[in-house]
């Protein structure tokens, strides 16, 4: 064995037996820092004959390479399980929770997301949406809307006035969404196609009244829309609002001072165990009213009921939203009970559209 | 309006089911609210025979009978009824039965110790009647086994129909005949009414006392007297139908009036001759005069209502109630009969002020038939000689039937136009002469006369309601709505119905729930929060804590938080986007946005949790809110300010105006005053916000939708920290302000990162810090120029609000 051999088997040694890094490097400087062992050795070549180097060099450089790579190796060796030491030490309880994401939290109230949905379905069919105040005229609310001042009609609307004026003139809180026609006719040219949800109320309170409630009004006013045409726009739109292939509809001739005619409109459904399935069953269920405008309202605004006709239809929202999803009892809607949002609320990105479909 | 089959069919010849009628009158518009068919529902309750009744070997108060049910085989029964004897005849229901009365449905009992196969049962049980202490006891020859229904005579089904108010025809049963004939469902019986041979002159006199512009009030008036009447009971059938309908039978001659008032739509009214004074007079009441009415209440009377009078004063409310005085009862043996129109409104308004629903009220406020009075008044009076014999006077006639036919120029092509449906001419015109209108003519175009029942029928479209009503809509076929262009659709909102959509989004995602409010606040709440105005004051609120229109949103919600605490939820964040008040006129209506957060609730999350301490909300979580809600509308917002104060409902310390200049303020936001929360009896840490959406600047028009092109700089971006000593009055906005005018080039952006007071600063100030980024456009910055930008920074901040540089 010569001394290189000696040399090599002492350093690759403490190469393999250094446990950290400082002493890994101390052995490294020992051996190929500027005066180590290695070193050393390769400064004697310069001095040696081209025999000599020829024989020693390639021998000291050998081991110079050996010794630098297992130093390498064990640096690499040494950092590997620092790290995992490290890792292992850093562990955190993923079981922890975190808080709540906001828009997890917030909702939407059932009857905006209603409204939603219902706006999604008529724009398909090409109606803007039309507003007006709560705060009605007596003209606006019933007699430009042919409730003949006296007639027994106005006694199914149980109203809520305001103070008389200076003219003794006495405001109405709108008991439905129909004045809204009026000034749509009023200020716009045929074609109109509208519809006009909002706020309506009417001075009854019990399980299924409350003295505000909802309604969304639609309006057709063109050159030959008829019945026939109003029967289609119902049926799509309930039978795209309920989210089911087909629904079975019977319209019943009814009475409404601002259509002639006019119908009822029952949904075919059934109720089992607490809960309304359209599309199915044999119970009809009341949802909505509506009818020709009658030609009395056409004058009432200024339009010939000889050349322009047309269909109107009012829905109550917070009805229909309770049919659909399922809410026994009217008078929570306006509790602001967080427990009832939360449970009947919709979160804020499930928005309604007809593209991706009206409920998530 | 309710009816019997039975009566039904005296005025309709039909072999037609009850279900059949039923569904057709739904489909006509007489929608059927409900059915109730005794023969059907006491189907199982039979006559039986109590052969037996013996003491219970175990039981003081009750027997052990044997009954005879009709099918010869004798049933043990336990009754505890005092009057169950040997012999009698009563009513048997076996095990199986419901009985209504009691809601129970009867099982093979086992009566201490005694087998008991049924009951014997009381009228009360059946739901007949008042409660009594026996069971019913029949007389001998009831036959035993017959259902007692039958035996009863109370199988006759009653329907009852929801009558819209436009069909006065139809508050007859014969008006509703007519209808279901028209169908093809039967035929409707026109008995021929001879007119009523009378003797002599009625010796009351009439005279209608109104002004010429009066005359309207009551046109038309007859009466018959008739003499030597016997005045008992009516008879059975009649009693049982008024009773089938829910009147309580009184005398023949009243009972005459009120059937024929279901019968024919048409209201009577009969006066006892011998309590009439004199003449009658028809005329307004007079302020002061009162009447005591056949319901036994007083009213007090004012010129608006019609009355007719004798020499006594007021002795009936025309069209509406009879009074007292000269009401008839058994005593009475000469009657005068009235047959009289009067005016729908009148009748309307008189009836609603007084608070008196009747019958007659309720079909003269609806129109009753002009051209019946004069037959009503015969065939009243030939149910009078029937029921109760006497001899009648000639009528007495005073003023004429208003003239009621209208024409209508009617072309057939009406029906398609309005329904969409085409039914053949022959079929309209049938159904239209079948309801009592005459169609004249041949062509496209034909006159069509009405009837004079039909008040209701007064143009085309009425026509084809009639027509398509009749058909049945379920025969017109849907039609697609064409498009008005035939394009891909529009958008159709509205800048403000898209806000209004947005801000509910855009508050919701922020974890905030939404709420929907009642429009009416309590007066006290509205005044607090600037409203409470008479013009905004409900005349007639449901509840005295729903009296006002809202001024703003933020008093319901805080309401309705303090509920949610009350209920154990203390930590709400609840918004609300809907109307408000500031007048009664459209323009006083606006659209807001609110939210409230309580306790703990703040954006982050509400409650403890273990990643840091629990903070409450303050009105930074407001502002942010806010902040939020307006980001969402996409509008530049350089030009919101945000000033320190608000309006009275907020901490004036701790609240702030969000505005687009001076004279545009949009909202406010802030920590609720301590007075408001006192005042609405709120608890807890409560901060708000509230935006008027409308107030909010519109977008601009922009031409195209494309962006404004990006630049971006190749030079690095520097930042520089400046920590200032200022006085605590300085609003740190105003620092960022001064600081961004002291180099418009080359700031990018502006941080307030630490606000500090105490140790090391002195009293009455703050440390503010700010960091400044500078943005190099042209090329890197010398360190000169640096050097010199923040110096002009230092310098406008201090000459402006006066801070120093922290040393």
């Amino acid at each position: 064995m010569t001394d290189l051999d000696t040399l090599e088997a002492d350093l690759l040694r403490q190469v393999a037996e250094a446990s950290d890094e400082p002493t890994l490097d101390a052995v490294r400087v020992a051996a190929l820092g500027k005066k180590g062992s290695v070193s050393e050795l390769l400064k004697t070549l310069g001095a040696m004959t081209p025999d000599e180097r020829k024989a020693r060099g390639p021998l000291i450089n050998g081991l110079r390479d050996r010794v630098q790579g297992a130093i390498g190796t064990r640096r690499d060796a040494l950092a590997e399980a620092a790290l995992s030491a490290r890792l292992a030490a850093e562990r955190i309880d993923v079981t922890l929770p975190v808080r709540e994401a906001p828009e997890a939290r917030g909702r939407i109230h059932p009857i905006s997301q209603v409204m939603d949905e219902i706006t999604a379905i008529f724009a398909d069919m090409g109606f803007s949406v039309a507003e007006g105040p709560d705060i009605e005229t007596d003209d606006y609310n019933f007699t430009a809307l042919n409730f003949p001042p006296g007639h027994p009609a106005r006694e199914m609307h149980d109203t809520f006035f305001l103070a008389p004026d200076r003219n003794g003139q006495r405001k109405v809180l709108r008991t439905h969404t129909s004045p809204v026609q009026i000034r749509t006719m009023r200020s716009h040219e045929p074609p109109i196609r509208v519809i006009c949800p909002g706020r309506t109320y009417r001075h009854d309170s019990d399980q299924t009244h409350t003295p505000m409630f909802h309604q969304v009004e639609g309006l057709v006013i063109d050159k030959a829309a008829n019945i026939a045409n109003l029967k289609w726009v119902l049926e799509e739109f309930c039978r795209t609002f309920f989210e089911v292939e087909a629904v079975k509809m019977r319209f019943r001739p009814s009475f409404f001072p601002f259509t002639e005619p006019s119908a009822e409109v029952d949904i075919q459904c059934s109720r089992k165990g607490g809960e309304i399935r359209f599309g199915e069953g044999t119970d009809w269920l009341e949802i909505l009213g509506c009818g020709m405008v009658h030609p009395n309202v056409l004058r009432n605004c200024g339009l010939d009921p000889d050349s322009v006709q047309g269909f109107a239809f009012g829905v109550g929202i917070d009805r229909i939203a309770m049919l659909k999803y399922g809410m026994p009892d009217l008078r929570p809607f306006f509790e602001a009970d967080v427990r009832w949002l939360d449970h009947y609320g919709f979160r804020p990105l499930d928005i309604p559209s007809l593209v991706a479909g009206l409920t998530g | 309006m309710k009816f019997t089959l039975s009566w039904l069919k005296d005025h309709l010849d039909a072999e037609a089911s009850l279900e059949t009628i039923s569904e057709t009158l739904t489909r006509i518009g007489l929608e059927v609210e409900g059915i109730e068919d005794k023969a059907a529902s006491l189907k199982p309750y039979v006559v039986a025979h109590v052969l037996s009744a013996e003491q219970h070997p175990n039981a003081d108060r009750l027997r052990v009978c044997s009954v005879d049910a009709g099918d010869g085989r004798p049933v043990q029964v336990v009754c505890g009824a005092p009057n169950a004897r040997a012999g009698m005849k009563t009513v048997f229901a076996p095990p199986g039965t419901y009985v209504p009365g009691k809601n129970i449905t009867l099982s093979v009992g086992n009566i201490r110790g005694v087998e008991s196969l049924g009951m014997l049962c009381s009228g009360a049980e059946l739901g007949l009647g008042e409660e009594s202490d026996g069971i019913l006891d029949l007389p001998e020859d009831a036959p035993t086994g017959q259902p007692y229904a039958v035996y009863a005579k109370l199988d006759d089904p009653v329907i009852e129909i929801n009558l819209t108010p436009n069909r006065p025809d139809c508050t007859a049963i014969h008006g509703i005949a007519r209808d279901l004939a028209a169908t093809g469902l039967g035929s409707l019986k026109r008995p021929t009414q001879p007119p009523v041979r009378g003797e002599g002159d009625c010796h009351v006199s009439v005279t209608l006392d109104f002004e010429p512009v009066d005359q309207g009030l009551c046109p038309y008036f007859t009466l018959r007297l008739v003499r030597g009447v016997r005045n008992g009971p009516s008879p059975d059938w009649m009693q049982a139908r008024l009773r089938a309908i829910g009147l309580r039978p009184i005398n023949a001659l009243v009972d005459i009036t009120n059937y024929l008032t279901f019968d024919r739509g048409r209201p009577l009214h009969v006066f006892d001759a011998a309590k009439v004074q004199g003449g009658l007079v028809v005329r307004r009441a007079r302020d002061g005069e009162g009447l005591k009415a056949l319901d036994g209440k007083t009213y007090a009377l004012t010129s608006d209502t019609v009355i007719i009078a004798d020499a006594n004063g007021v002795e009936s409310i025309g069209g509406i109630i009879g009074g007292e005085a000269s009401g008839c009862d058994a005593g009475t043996v000469d009657v005068l009969i009235e047959s009289a129109l009067w005016d729908p409104v009148n009748i309307a308004q008189s009836g609603r002020r007084l608070g008196i629903i009747t019958d007659a009220r309720y079909r003269f406020e609806r129109g009753v038939d002009p051209t019946y009075t004069l037959p009503g008044l015969d065939l009243a009076t030939r149910l009078v000689l029937e029921i109760c014999g006497g001899t009648p006077s000639q009528p007495l006639i005073v003023g004429e039937p208003p003239a009621t036919e209208r024409v209508i120029d009617f072309p057939w092509t009406e029906t398609r136009r309005l329904a969409g449906i085409e039914l053949s001419r022959a079929e309209m015109k049938v159904t239209l002469e079948a309801l009592g209108f005459h169609v004249v003519g041949t062509g496209d175009r034909v006159k069509v006369l009405t009837p004079s029942w039909r008040p209701d029928v007064e143009g085309k479209a009425d026509l084809v309601e009639e027509i398509i009503r009749i058909a049945g809509l379920d025969r017109i076929e849907p039609k697609p709505l064409p498009r008005i262009e035939a394009a891909v659709g529009k958008p159709v909102l509205t800048v403000m119905q898209k806000r209004t959509r947005l801000a509910k989004r855009a508050l919701a995602s922020r974890g905030l729930v939404e709420a929907v409010t009642w429009s009416f606040i309590p007066h006290d709440d509205a005044v607090l929060f600037g409203g409470g105005g008479t013009d905004l004051a409900l005349a007639n609120p449901i509840a005295a804590d729903l009296s006002d229109m809202r001024p703003s949103l933020v008093p319901g919600l805080l309401r309705a938080g303090q509920r949610n605490a009350d209920r154990g939820s203390a930590d709400v964040a609840l918004f609300e986007v809907g109307q408000c008040f500031a007048t009664d006129q459209p323009e006083g209506q606006t659209i807001r946005a609110a939210a409230i957060r309580r306790g703990s609730a703040s954006h982050a999350g509400a409650g403890r949790h273990w990643d840091g301490r629990t903070v409450t909300v303050d009105a930074f979580d407001a502002k942010a809110d806010a902040l939020a809600l307006l980001a969402s509308f996409g509008i530049p917002t350089g030009g919101l300010q945000i000033v320190a104060g608000g309006p009275d409902w907020l901490h004036p310390g701790r609240s702030g105006t969000l505005q687009f200049g001076p004279k545009n303020p949009v909202g406010y936001f802030g920590e609720v005053h301590p007075r408001v929360m006192k005042a609405l009896d709120l608890k807890g840490q409560l901060v708000a916000f509230e935006i008027t959406l409308d107030a909010v600047p519109l977008p601009k028009h922009r031409p195209t939708k494309v962006k404004p092109a990006l630049a971006l700089s190749d030079f690095q971006a520097i930042s520089r920290d400046f920590a200032f000593v200022v006085s605590r009055d300085v609003a740190a906005g105003d620092m960022v302000k001064a600081a961004q005018a002291a180099e418009r080039k080359l700031i990018a952006g502006i941080d307030v990162f630490d606000v500090y007071e105490g140790v090391g600063i002195p009293d009455g100030s703050k440390s503010v810090a700010i960091a400044v980024r500078l943005q190099p456009v042209e090329r890197t910055l010398t360190d000169a120029e640096i050097e010199a930008v923040t110096a002009r920074i230092v310098a406008e901040v201090g000459r402006k609000t006066g801070a120093t540089l922290r040393s």
